[in-house]
C-alpha cells in the first residue's frame, strides 16, 4: 500500500443545509472508488472533524458517479444564519476534508492524477 | 422536439451578464433561482424593516434582461425571487413590464407557501417570523396553463421551478416518477447557476477560469425525461463529465432518496455521458413516490451576535493573537450580563480547517489574524465587548495591527434559527392560488 492524501486522487464538493454539512468526494476511476470506499468510512470522517463536527456523519455511496457523500449532523455551529463560524456554511468542508491521509493500493496511488493550481506572483 | 431552459440564476446577488448570454443563445424558458435557507433569513431583516419588502431586490435586474426576449414570445420568465413577499415581488414585475411597454403580457404571482396562519396545529413557536412550505410544479404548471409569460413565486422547491416547465410542455403525469425524477435532475444540475459549468470545481478550475466571460447552462430537455447540459457557445468555464458530477450531489443528502415537493428521485440510477465540447447527457433517472408531506422551514430569533479581528505578525504571531482574544474574552467574562457562546478562530494557523490541519508544534507562520466572535442574548450586552478591545491597542501584546479599514469590531447582527418540519400537503395545497395579471 501507499500513503497518499486525499488532494491528489480526489475531487470534492460541499453544501449545506440548516446544521448539516453534505460533502461529496469523488473518484476518478474505478479502482480509486474501491479504494476510497474501503478506507473513507464515516467513522473516519467523523474523527477527523473532531470538534468542528459535533453530530453523527452518515456515508451514501453513489457508485455511477464514483462518488461517497457524507452528510454530518450538528456541524455548522447552529446552521448558516445562527452560525457564528467564519465557514458558516461549511464551504470550506470539501477542501479540509481533502486534507486526509489513506492508505490505498499501490496502482490506485500511481494513477492518481489530481494536479494543483499554477501560482503566479508578480 | 425538445425543450430548451436556461439556468439564469443561482442566489440572491449572483451575476446578471452571464444569464443574458443564456438568453441570446435560446432558451424556451429561463429560471431563476434566487433562494437559499440564509436568503429566507436576510429577507425576513428586510421585511422587519419595511413590510413592503420580503423579496429578493434584484428580481428587476434578472427580469429587465429577459423581458425583450419574453415580450417577442421566445422565452417565459420562472423565478421564486418573491422570497416572504411574493404579491410584492408580482407588483414589482408586473410594473417593469409596464414600464417595458409589455402590454397584454401575463404576470403569474403563485401565493399560498407561507403557513404562519396554521402555526398552532403545525406546533410553531409563537415568535416564529417566517414559516414556509416548499411548493413543488403544480401551481407553476397551472400558471403557464393559464397562458403566463412571467411566473413569481415564494418558497418553490428549486428544481421544481424547472420540472414545471417540463410537465407543461411534454403533458407528464404527476405519477410518472421517472419523468419527474428526470425533470428533478435536469433542475437540480441547472438551479445552482454556474456551479455546473466549472464553478466551485474542485478539479483544475483555473483551466476554465475566464472571469469576463463566465457562463451560466442551459440543459436540452427530451419528452423522456434525458438531457443535454451545456453551455452557450463562447463563453467560459466548462460543462464536463466532473464538473456535472460535483453539482450532481451537491447538497443531496442520500443520493439514491433525494427529497423533492414532486417526487423522490434516485440519482444513483442515472447515467452521465460526457459528450465532449461542453456537452454532457443525461439519461436513465428513476424516481418513486413524492414524500408524504412538504418540507417547511421556520425562522425564529437566535440571540444577537458580533465579533473582532486582530492581526499579529512574526515573531510569535499566533501566541499574540491568542492572548490577544484571551483577553478580551476575560474582560467580558467579568461583565454583567454573559456571553452565552464563543468562536475564536485563528486565520493563517487553522481557522478554518480546525483539527483537520495539522500544525507544527513550532508552527511560526508570518502572520495570523485573531477572529473573535460571540453570542448574547441581547444588542447591549453584544455590543459591549467590542469595546473591550481598545485597551489592546496600546497596552496588550506588541505589534497589533488590523486588517484594513473597518476590520475591528462591527454593530451586532441579529442571529436566526432557521428549522425544518414537516407539512400536511392538504393544509398548504387548500391555500395554494394563482393571481395572473395582464399588463396594461
Amino acid at each position: 500500500v501507499t500513503r497518499i492524501q486525499l488532494v491528489d486522487l480526489c475531487g470534492a464538493r460541499c453544501g449545506d443545509k440548516g446544521d448539516i454539512s453534505d460533502l461529496s468526494l469523488f473518484a476518478d476511476d474505478q479502482l480509486a472508488y474501491d479504494a476510497i470506499r474501503a478506507t473513507v468510512t464515516a467513522d473516519r470522517v467523523k474523527d477527523h472533524f473532531g470538534r468542528l463536527v459535533k453530530g453523527d456523519v452518515t456515508r451514501y455511496e453513489a457508485p455511477n458517479v464514483l462518488a461517497l457523500k457524507f452528510v454530518m449532523q450538528d456541524a455548522l455551529g447552529g446552521g448558516g444564519p445562527r452560525s457564528l463560524r467564519s465557514d458558516n456554511l461549511g464551504k470550506t468542508h470539501a477542501a479540509a476534508l481533502l486534507r486526509m491521509w489513506v492508505d490505498v493500493p499501490d496502482d490506485v496511488a500511481a494513477g492518481a492524477r489530481r494536479r494543483r493550481a499554477p501560482i503566479s506572483r508578480p | 422536439v425538445s425543450v430548451r431552459i436556461g439556468g439564469g440564476q443561482g442566489f440572491y446577488g449572483d451575476g446578471a451578464s452571464p444569464s443574458l448570454a443564456v438568453l441570446e443563445a435560446g432558451v424556451d424558458y429561463i429560471v431563476c433561482e434566487a433562494l437559499a435557507e440564509l436568503t429566507l433569513a436576510i429577507l425576513q431583516k428586510d421585511r422587519m424593516r419595511d413590510e413592503s419588502l420580503g423579496y429578493t431586490r434584484d428580481l428587476p435586474l434578472y427580469l429587465q434582461l429577459a423581458l425583450p426576449f419574453v415580450m417577442e414570445g421566445k422565452t417565459k420568465y420562472i423565478t421564486n425571487a418573491g422570497g416572504i413577499n411574493p404579491i410584492a415581488a408580482g407588483r414589482v414585475a408586473v410594473q417593469l413590464a409596464r414600464a417595458f411597454g409589455a402590454t397584454g403580457l401575463k404576470v403569474a404571482t403563485v401565493v399560498g407557501d407561507d403557513v404562519r396562519p396554521h402555526a398552532k396545529e403545525l406546533g410553531l413557536p409563537d415568535d416564529a417570523l417566517f414559516a414556509n412550505a416548499y411548493l413543488g410544479a403544480k401551481p407553476i404548471v397551472d400558471a403557464l396553463e393559464a397562458g403566463a409569460d412571467v411566473v413569481v413565486t415564494g418558497r418553490v422547491a428549486d428544481a421544481s421551478l424547472f420540472v414545471a416547465p417540463l410537465v407543461h410542455e411534454f403533458g407528464w403525469a404527476w405519477d410518472d416518477w421517472d419523468r419527474l425524477a428526470a425533470g428533478v435532475a435536469v433542475g437540480h444540475l441547472l438551479e445552482c447557476s454556474g456551479q455546473v459549468a466549472g464553478g466551485n470545481y474542485s478539479g483544475p478550475w483555473w483551466e476554465g477560469f475566464d472571469p469576463m466571460r463566465i457562463a451560466f447552462p442551459l440543459a436540452e430537455v427530451e419528452s423522456d425525461g434525458s438531457a443535454v447540459i451545456t453551455k452557450p457557445d463562447k463563453t467560459g468555464g466548462m460543462v464536463t463529465f466532473d464538473t456535472v458530477r460535483e453539482q450532481l450531489l451537491y447538497e443531496v443528502h442520500d443520493p439514491s432518496r433525494y427529497l423533492n415537493p414532486d417526487v423522490t428521485a434516485d440519482f444513483t440510477s442515472l447515467t452521465l455521458t460526457d459528450l465532449g465540447n461542453d456537452r454532457v447527457r443525461v439519461s436513465g433517472t428513476r424516481g418513486t413516490p413524492a414524500p408524504q408531506t412538504y418540507k417547511g422551514l421556520v425562522c425564529t430569533p437566535a440571540g444577537w451576535a458580533s465579533e473582532c479581528r486582530v492581526v499579529y505578525t512574526w515573531p510569535d504571531a499566533e501566541a499574540k493573537a491568542r492572548a490577544a482574544l484571551g483577553f478580551v474574552k476575560t474582560r467580558a467574562e467579568a461583565m454583567e450580563r454573559p456571553i452565552e457562546e464563543w468562536c475564536e478562530e485563528y486565520f493563517g494557523v487553522n481557522g478554518f480547517g480546525g483539527p483537520t490541519v495539522d500544525v507544527a508544534e513550532d508552527s511560526q507562520p508570518p502572520e495570523v489574524i485573531g477572529r473573535l466572535a460571540w453570542r448574547a442574548a441581547d444588542e447591549k450586552t453584544a455590543a459591549a465587548v467590542g469595546r473591550e478591545m481598545g485597551v489592546l491597542g496600546l497596552s496588550g501584546p506588541p505589534g497589533i495591527s488590523s486588517i484594513g479599514r473597518g476590520g475591528g469590531g462591527g454593530k451586532p447582527t441579529q442571529l436566526l434559527a432557521v428549522d425544518p418540519f414537516p407539512v400536511p400537503r392538504s393544509l398548504v395545497d387548500a391555500q395554494v392560488r394563482i393571481d395572473v395579471e395582464t399588463v396594461e
